[in-house]
C-alpha cells in the first residue's frame, strides 16, 4: 500500500504531537520533582550493585559449633595458605545448624561440638557416613570475670553457690551441646537443682560467654576454647575435669549434597596434620585419637 | 568492617526497595482510588508485617520455602535448588517483610491528591493510565520516595527474618545487621561497633532525606 500525500501529512502531525507531548510531559515531571536527579543517581547505584558478587570458584563452606569461633579462623588461614583454597565459616549451635542443614543450607562441611548431630544427618541421608569422623575432644570450663567476689581457686564449682553469683549463662542445653554438656556437670556435682533459678541461656556457647564477658552475668559455663580466647583470658578459669567430667566428643561430617566433597575431604584430613594440632592444642582442644575407618552406628 | 556485608545488605535493600515499588504501585493505587469489596482485608495483610513479629514472618518464611514447603519445591522444579539460605529467599521474605513501608506512603500520598484533578483530567478524555503517569505519579512523587527510601532502609536494617531464612552464610545471606550480631558473639566489640555506627549513620541519612523531601510538601505550617 502506498503512502499518499495525505497520509503522510497525518502521520508527521502525530509524531509532532507525540514529541511535543513527551517533551512537555518531560517537562513536568522535572519541574514537579526536584529530586529527580538524586533519584537517578540511587537508580544507577542500584544497577552498579545489581552486579553479581563474585564467589572464588573453590570454595569450602562450613557449618561450625560456636565453640570454634577462635580455633577455626586460625585453621582455615593456615589451610588457605597452604592449599589456595578459600573458606567460609558459618556459626551457631550445631542444632540450630542441623536444623538449617536439614532444611536445604548449602554447606559441605558440617563440624558440630557433638556426636548426635553428625549422627541424625547420617541417619537423615543427609550426610556421608563414610565421611564421618572425631576432631577434637572439647574441655568445659567455669569462668568468671576479673573483680569477681568469688575464689574459684578455693572454692572450685562451690563457687557457683554463693548468693553473690545470680546469674550463671550457659548455652541453650535445648541445641547446643556444650550447655547440655554444662548441665550434666551440674548433675554429677549434685549442685544443679540450686543453681537451676540462676541459669541464663544464651543461643550458643559464644553468646554465652558473651553474657558474662559483658557483665550481664555473673559467671558462666563455657568452652575452654573460648575461655581461653583473647577478649576472655584474663578471667578466672575452673576446669570441670576435676568434676569427673568427660570431654566433648565433637565429631564432622561432609553433606551429601556437598559439590565438593574432595575439598571438604582434604580439610577434614589437614584438621589432623601436626600442624593443625598445635593451633588445636594452644586453644585448650585435644585431637581426637582415630577411630576405626567408616562410621558405625 | 566487613565490607562484604555491607554490599551484600545494600544489593539486597536495593533490589527489594525497586521490587516493592513496583508492586506497591497497582496495590496502593487500588487501596486508594477503587472500590470493591474486602479491601479492609487487604489493608490488614499489608499492614501485618508491621506489627507481626520478625521470627513469626521468618519461621514461616522458611517452612514454605525449605525443600518441602510449597514456594521452595515449586523454585526446586524450577531452578534445581531450594530456596531457603539464597539471595533469591532473601530477596523474596523482605519483600514481605517491608511490604507495608512501601504501599502505606503511596496510599497516604495518594489519597491526599486533589480529587478534583484527577476528575478533570477524565473529563478531558485521558485515560486511567494516562492519568495515572501524567497527574497522580508527578504530584505524589515524595510518596514514592517515601515508599523506595523507606523500605530500602527498614530493609537495611532487618534481622529476624534474615536470621531465620538466611542461614548466615558469607557473601550469600550474611548482612550487615547479622555481621554486627556475629562480631558481637565472637567478642569483637571493636568490629561491631564500627559497623553498627555506619548503620546508624545510613539510616539516620536517609531519614533525613525523607523529612527534607517531606516538608516541602506535608508540611502542617505554611512554608512561605
Amino acid at each position: 500500500m502506498a503512502l499518499n500525500d495525505k497520509m503522510i501529512a497525518e502521520l508527521s502531525f502525530r509524531a509532532r504531537f507525540l514529541r511535543e507531548e513527551t517533551a512537555f510531559s518531560w517537562i513536568q515531571i522535572s519541574r514537579s520533582a526536584r529530586n529527580d536527579r538524586a533519584v537517578g543517581l540511587v537508580f544507577l547505584a542500584c544497577v552498579l550493585m545489581f552486579a553479581p558478587i563474585s564467589l572464588h570458584a573453590q570454595t569450602i563452606r562450613i557449618a561450625a559449633a560456636s565453640d570454634l569461633q577462635f580455633v577455626l579462623p586460625e585453621l582455615a588461614a593456615q589451610y588457605e595458605k597452604q592449599s589456595g583454597m578459600k573458606l567460609t565459616l558459618t556459626f551457631g549451635s550445631s542444632g540450630n545448624l542441623f536444623a538449617q542443614i536439614q532444611n536445604g543450607a548449602p554447606f559441605d562441611l558440617f563440624l558440630s561440638a557433638d556426636t548426635s548431630y553428625p549422627h541424625k544427618l547420617i541417619e537423615a541421608s543427609q550426610g556421608d557416613a563414610d565421611s564421618y569422623d572425631l576432631y577434637a575432644l572439647g574441655f568445659l570450663v567455669i569462668w568468671l570475670p576479673v573483680g569477681s567476689p568469688v575464689d574459684l581457686k578455693v572454692q572450685g564449682y562451690r563457687a557457683l553457690l554463693d548468693a553473690r553469683i545470680r546469674k550463671i549463662a550457659i548455652a541453650n542445653p535445648e541445641f547446643a551441646p556444650y550447655g547440655r554438656a554444662a548441665v550434666s556437670a551440674l548433675r554429677n556435682a549434685g549442685i544443679y537443682e540450686q543453681v537451676k533459678t540462676k541459669l541464663v541461656f544464651g543461643e550458643n556457647v559464644s553468646q554465652a560467654a558473651q553474657f558474662v564477658q559483658s557483665g550481664g552475668a555473673d559467671a558462666a559455663i563455657i568452652s575452654r576454647s573460648l575461655a581461653l580466647s583473647p577478649p576472655m583470658k584474663s578471667g578466672n578459669r575452673y576446669e570441670l575435669e576435676a568434676m569427673q567430667f568427660t570431654p566433648l566428643e565433637q565429631a564432622a561430617v561432609i553433606l551429601k549434597s556437598s559439590a565438593n566433597k574432595a575439598a571438604a575431604k582434604d580439610f577434614m584430613e589437614f584438621l589432623r596434620t601436626p600442624a593443625a594440632s598445635e593451633i588445636w592444642k594452644s586453644h585448650g582442644y585435644l585431637v581426637a585419637p582415630k577411630p576405626p575407618a567408616g562410621f558405625t552406628r | 568492617m566487613n565490607a562484604e556485608a555491607l554490599l551484600l545488605s545494600l544489593r539486597l535493600a536495593a533490589t527489594v526497595s525497586l521490587l516493592l515499588l513496583f508492586f506497591a504501585l497497582p496495590l496502593a493505587y487500588a487501596l486508594a482510588f477503587l472500590k470493591w469489596p474486602g479491601k479492609f482485608l487487604v489493608e490488614s495483610i499489608v499492614a501485618l508485617p508491621l506489627v507481626l513479629p520478625p521470627t513469626v514472618l521468618g519461621f514461616y518464611a522458611l517452612i514454605a520455602m525449605g525443600p518441602r514447603g510449597p514456594l521452595g519445591k515449586l523454585w526446586q522444579s524450577l531452578f534445581g535448588h531450594s530456596l531457603a539460605f539464597t539471595f533469591a529467599g532473601l530477596v523474596i521474605a523482605s519483600l514481605v517483610y517491608s511490604l507495608p513501608f512501601a504501599v502505606q506512603p503511596l496510599v497516604t500520598a495518594f489519597e491526599s491528591l486533589d480529587r478534583r484533578l484527577l476528575d478533570a483530567s477524565a473529563v478531558l478524555g485521558a485515560s486511567n493510565a494516562r492519568t495515572f503517569f501524567r497527574i497522580i505519579l508527578p504530584l505524589a512523587w515524595p510518596g514514592v520516595l517515601t515508599s523506595l527510601v523507606l523500605s530500602f532502609a527498614h530493609t537495611l536494617g532487618e534481622f529476624g527474618v534474615v536470621l531465620m531464612v538466611g542461614g548466615n552464610l558469607p557473601g550469600v545471606t550474611r548482612t550487615v545487621s547479622i555481621d554486627i550480631y556475629d562480631r558481637a558473639q565472637a567478642l569483637d566489640y571493636a568490629g561491631a561497633q564500627q559497623t553498627a555506627l555506619l548503620l546508624l549513620a545510613v539510616c539516620f541519612l536517609v531519614l533525613s532525606l525523607v523529612y527534607a523531601v517531606n516538608r516541602r510538601v506535608w508540611s502542617p505550617w505554611p512554608v512561605r
